[in-house]
């Protein structure tokens, strides 16, 4: 059996591949949370449950309606985004002037509420989402066996999270967000309307993460605190990449993901506290993060 | 130069939080016409700028442009109507490239200048279109700065303190700049510490103290002006 490090280089390369699969997750939950505060200013608190709000989109299109994984692929986002405009719109825009723990306890009280109202509907306990047929099955990879569903959401992952980019780095709508995150004041001046541009960016933001959890669906189940279970470990990753930074939410999420799955190859009690261990080590050596520009 | 108003403010009062700055501003800026506000630092200069464009919005009195009255309108109104704000600190972007400044503002009407004019124009800017924005020089941002609002279509350009901290040959050429503007019909209010400068462009002056407009007067005066100005201004 060949050894990598002293252990069999089956249990490396599928925990690489697990950590892979979980670092997916991460980059397209801290994508969504690096542009909502890049621009807002708002650490968003309800990213979680609009993760699971997604999952429950997908869920509940499916059962009600028997909407198919592809439309509800498309419609859970639109859904959950669409809430998030109401939010921003109605709610969160009231709280831009005041200091920003405002934007934070009001978003953590929204994730109560969210989570709280699909327990009450729910419980906790979770519901099952059938794999898509398409994607069901899985193929011998030689070291392990990897379910095809998993696979595609790597693939997935990575085009949502290189399109997100694409979008802010090279389209025109992509500098009136970037402009408007250096000064607002400014780009509202040239005749951009700003206050319509933070509504749109929330909806994108919670539409990213309704995405993420109507793709994680079919892997974990559809449970009102699949969110909560999943979103600290997200802060510590945007935290860890730098506020704000696009580019390195996505790189830091991939990366934390397979350095969690790798120390449960190699020190599996340490698994669960890898990634906030760095964040500690990470806040001491460069506050702003590994990807952030000093402030 | 047409005698239509174009600009025409009012009894302007402004205020930063709880400090009165302005204390009834009334000026009126003429179609194609230079208006340039002299005064010392901390008068009134800046703020007055500010409110008009409607940065600053804890603002009375009126402010009206072309005929639409500005006051009640959102602050992305003001470039849409046709008034073009250069701010003191150019406000060039650092995560947009050169060409990507260039571009941000919309496009309000079909008097703008192309592309390809602005960078004639302009070539230091053709030149470093792929650098970061924040990589040109003083001189270059300040360019830029309008060069993005030429592209626009506004009628009429603010412009705060466009030559300070620039080396002689740098403001000698934002003069060209600004005349070519003029005879191209543009109309320009300029906020300017630099005397001399101000001189070779302006039609008309006005002079701010402590809030208010004290004084105003043609081009053709101003050598009978030069005295009190001196006095006023302290230079």
């Amino acid at each position: 059996m060949i050894m990598i490090f002293g252990i069999p280089i089956q249990a490396f390369l599928g925990q690489l591949l697990i950590g892979l699969i979980n670092g997916s997750f991460y980059a397209m939950l801290s994508l969504g949370l690096a542009i909502i505060f890049g621009l807002l200013r708002v650490i968003n608190f309800a990213h979680g449950a609009q993760y699971m709000m997604g999952a429950f989109a997908g869920f509940l299109l499916l059962s009600w309606v028997g909407v198919n994984y592809w439309f509800a692929l498309l419609l859970a986002p639109v859904i959950v985004g669409l809430t998030g405009i109401v939010i921003e719109r109605f709610a969160l825009r009231r709280l831009y002037n005041l200091d920003h723990l405002y934007g934070l306890l009001f978003t953590f009280g929204l994730a109560l509420v969210i989570e709280g109202s699909f327990r009450y509907f729910y419980g906790t306990s979770g519901q099952p989402y059938e794999t898509p047929e398409l994607l069901s099955g899985g193929v011998n990879l030689g070291f392990m066996y990897l379910p095809i569903y998993r696979g595609w959401v790597v693939v997935a992952s990575l085009i949502v999270c290189i399109g997100t980019w694409l979008l802010i780095e090279k389209t025109k709508l992509g500098s009136y967000l970037r402009a408007a995150t250096e000064n607002p004041t400014l780009v509202q001046s040239f005749g951009i309307n700003v206050p319509f541009l933070l509504t749109l960016t929330y909806g994108l933001g919670a539409g990213l993460a309704a995405l993420a959890g109507i793709m994680a669906a079919p892997i974990y189940q559809v449970s009102p605190l699949m969110g909560s279970n999943l979103i600290i470990v997200v802060f510590a990753i945007v935290v860890v990449g730098g506020m704000g930074s696009i580019m390195g939410a996505i790189v830091t999420g991939y990366m934390l993901g397979i350095l969690e799955g790798l120390t449960k190859v190699f020190y599996p009690e340490a698994s669960n506290i890898v990634i906030f261990v760095i964040m500690a080590i990470v806040l001491l050596i460069r506050p702003a993060g590994l990807f952030g520009r000093d402030a | 130069m047409t005698d239509k108003t174009l600009l025409s403010v009012r009894d302007l009062n402004a205020w930063y939080d709880e400090s009165h700055i302005l204390h009834g501003v009334n000026l009126e800026v003429r179609e194609g016409e230079t208006v340039t506000i002299l005064g010392r630092n901390g008068m009134g200069k800046t703020t007055t700028l500010r409110s008009i464009v409607g940065i600053l919005r804890k603002r009375t009195g009126t402010i009206s442009f072309d005929g639409t009255d500005l006051m009640n309108r959102p602050l992305h109104h003001t470039a849409r109507v046709g008034i073009g704000f250069v701010p003191e600190e150019r406000g060039i972007f650092s995560t947009l490239s050169v060409e990507e400044n260039l571009m941000l503002p919309p496009v309000v009407s079909d008097t703008g200048m192309t592309v390809e004019e602005i960078y004639q124009l302009f070539p230091n800017l053709k030149e470093r279109r792929n650098s970061q924005g924040t990589k040109l020089s003083g001189g270059e941002q300040q360019m830029l700065a309008m060069a993005r609002m030429l592209r626009t279509g506004v009628k009429m350009l603010l412009l705060d303190e466009p030559t300070e901290g620039l080396a002689p040959v740098i403001v000698q050429r934002i003069g060209e700049v600004l005349q070519t503007l003029k005879a191209r019909g543009m109309t320009i209010l300029l906020v300017e510490q630099n005397f001399r400068f101000a001189s070779k462009i302006a039609d008309r002056f006005y002079v701010m103290d402590h809030g208010k407009v004290t004084d105003g007067f043609d081009l053709a005066e101003l050598p009978a002006k030069m005295e009190t100005l001196h006095e006023v201004l302290g230079v």
